[in-house]
């Protein structure tokens, strides 16, 4: 950080600096927090008022605060049902569920791609890298096809995608060389191959009935998530996140090399079954109760990277906090931009992939 | 005297049929300097490796403290060793201190971030070598010599015993090498045990007390750096005329190799450079 002498000479540029300095080392920083912090609340609020059912905004204001207000004494405070039933069901079973399901499909996308990224060293990984979105989407394709039940179906793409994931490992594992390369090209291998059988099974499913459901469901959505859904799927989701967070300072070095992270005295193969393990949970809980939703994995945490930097200790916050938000936004504009539902992963990927591309424009990730 | 490490009979190979190294001895006091020549691809890599715990032997052990190393948790060893591999690309740009920081991990819980005292202990290890002016920066926007001092900074954040460094001053201009040899000597007057390999023999009269030449998977010579870099060692090992000298302006020894063109030797001539990684450590990109 050198000056050259002109710039030292000029009393008047060099306070200018300064403040510049201190502006940006206040301002900007506390900005980013405070709307990094703040930006999920506001948008799970607004995202209540947003639906084709058209509920009077004071309506819902009184619906959110009804259950609060209500635990104080009746002479203190009480609000009293001003709503019609139909607005109570359209808040409490349908917006408020779909609300829960974005903010934890998103955060935890956006949490296991990040993971994902330092594990294999490379920024341009995304959850699904092991097969886990192939296995998920076949299983729930195989449901469809034998006529099983919603929760059936969601059991059987949370099964597949797991599957597809330890196959993956176990196949990495039988090859001698640099594990992280070979765990990707068993992921390519995987993918395909659950693909393939994707592919078949839409191929012998009824065109009339089953093959557009099957179709719909490969395209995700949060139109029909319900408490049962998210509630199976918690404790798994949970677990996991809260796992990754607190082993997280340690992905860290993992980005760094495996060498010097086991010099370091890590044990890299058990940090890597974790980090494996918590993002498929994570990632096949995700894709269970919405469909396939692409680009979400891989644009948060760059987005993140862009805004506090590659140290994860800061970055996993941040990306389970940017993923929520990011998820609400895409599931309000899939509901508010025509009057039918558009499916959550053509909106991730027409959003994501201009984005993304503005974001390696600007240059600023680090790495290219 | 005490010994931190003690190499008996050390061997190795990736594949049965090529011996990396084989029947290596030493051990390795404290304060003491040992600097490992040898031409390229000969294993000095692999051997450092070892000793870091990153490989495991095929014959022979490595003793830590007069323990077997691959009986200690690898957190243990990290406590004794710090290890500074040969400069490699970084995908994540990391602040140089968040970098040196991770060399506080094997003193701390799986579930432990680094606290302030951990923090303290980083920037001591900045300033001890001398990189405080750029602890801010990210990583990929700093110079080779400055990489190389950042990992330095890194082992030494982790309170070792014994620095091994590999190729310390690859890839760095005349200056920098010159200036990390320094701070290997310096540290080594601190206190710190240092092995340290190179293709450069005048490093072993810089810095070290003790020198092991690698030829033939094995010590061809092992001693004080006077007695070991000879012209004679010195041409078997690397298949050109070295001629040593004592400068008076420097007060020590240098090599200066003659040209491969007037080589005087005869007989079998090792080709210098047969690859310097035995395997490929890829990953994507």
């Amino acid at each position: 950080m050198s000056e050259t002498p002109a710039e030292k000479s000029d009393p008047l540029r060099v306070l200018y600096q300064r403040a510049g300095r201190i502006r940006d080392a206040l301002f900007i920083p506390a900005v980013t927090t405070v709307l990094i912090y703040c930006m999920l609340p506001v948008l799970v609020f607004l995202s209540l008022f947003i639906g084709r059912y058209d509920v009077d905004p004071v309506h819902v204001i009184l619906l959110l605060a009804a259950p609060v207000v209500n635990l104080l004494p009746e002479n203190v405070a009480h609000i009293y049902p001003v709503w019609s039933a139909a607005e109570a069901n359209v808040i409490y079973q349908i917006r408020l569920p779909r609300v829960i399901a974005a903010v934890l499909v998103g955060a935890g996308l956006s949490m296991a791609g990040a993971a994902y990224q330092g594990l294999f060293k490379n920024p341009l990984v995304s959850p699904d890298i092991l097969g886990v979105a192939s296995g998920a989407g076949f299983g729930a394709a195989l449901a469809i096809l034998l006529s099983w039940n919603m929760m059936m179906i969601q059991i059987s793409a949370f099964a597949f995608g797991i599957l597809a994931v330890t196959v993956t490992y176990l196949l990495s594992r039988m090859y001698r060389t640099t594990p992280t390369l070979v765990l990707v090209l068993s992921g390519i291998i995987v993918g395909a191959f659950f693909t393939a059988l994707i592919s078949l099974t839409k191929y012998v499913a009824d065109p009339y009935e089953k093959l557009p459901a099957i179709t719909f469901w490969l395209m995700g959505s949060l139109a029909s998530v319900r408490y049962e859904d998210i509630v199976m799927i918690v404790p798994f989701f949970f677990t996991a996140a809260i796992i990754l967070l607190l082993i997280r300072w340690r992905i860290n070095i993992l980005a760094v090399g495996d060498d010097e992270a086991r010099a370091l005295g890590i044990d890299t193969k058990r940090m890597a079954q974790t980090i494996i393990l918590c993002s498929t949970l994570i990632t096949a809980s995700a894709v269970c109760i919405a469909g396939i939703v692409g680009w979400v994995g891989l644009v948060v945490p760059h987005l993140g990277r862009m805004l506090v930097g590659p140290d994860y200790t800061k970055l996993l916050p941040v990306c389970l906090l940017l993923g929520a938000c990011y998820m609400l936004i895409i599931d309000d504009l899939a509901r508010m931009l025509t009057n039918a539902e558009i499916p959550l992963g053509i909106l991730t990927a027409i959003l994501g992939a201009p984005f993304f591309a503005y974001l390696l424009g600007r240059r600023s990730v680090g790495w290219i | 005297m005490d010994m931190i490490l003690d190499v008996r009979k050390a061997g190795f190979h990736y594949d049965p049929v090529r011996t990396i190294f084989s029947e290596i001895s030493f051990s390795l006091a404290e304060e003491e300097v040992l600097c490992i020549l040898g031409p390229n691809g000969i294993g000095k890599s692999t051997l450092i490796r070892c000793l870091a715990n990153l490989n495991p032997l095929c014959a022979g052990t490595i003793q830590l403290h007069g323990n077997n190393i691959r009986s200690l948790p690898p957190r243990d060893v990290a406590k004794v060793i710090g290890y500074v591999p040969q400069a490699h690309e970084i995908v994540f740009p990391f602040p140089v201190r968040d970098f040196v920081l991770m060399g506080r991990a094997p003193h701390l819980g799986l579930f432990a971030s680094p606290g302030r005292e951990d923090r303290a202990k980083a920037d001591a290890a900045i300033d001890l070598v001398g990189i405080r002016k750029i602890a801010d920066k990210p990583v990929s926007a700093i110079s080779g010599g400055e990489y190389q001092l950042a990992m330095i900074a890194r082992a030494l954040a982790q309170e070792p015993e014994v620095l091994l460094l590999d190729e310390p001053t690859s890839h760095l201009d005349f200056g920098n090498q010159i200036r990390v040899l320094e701070i290997i000597d310096r540290l080594a007057t601190e206190g710190l045990s240092v092995i340290m390999s190179s293709h450069f023999p005048d490093h072993a009269f810089l810095t070290s007390n003790n020198v092991a030449i690698m030829q033939h998977g094995s010590f061809m010579a092992y001693g004080l750096a006077e007695e070991v870099v000879t012209e004679e060692n010195l041409k078997e090992t690397y298949g050109v005329d070295v001629s040593i000298a004592y400068s008076h302006t420097v007060e020590r020894h240098v090599c200066v190799p003659h040209r491969a063109g007037q080589c005087r030797c005869h007989g079998h001539h090792e080709p210098a450079c047969t690859g310097e990684r035995p395997v490929f450590r890829a990953s994507i990109r």
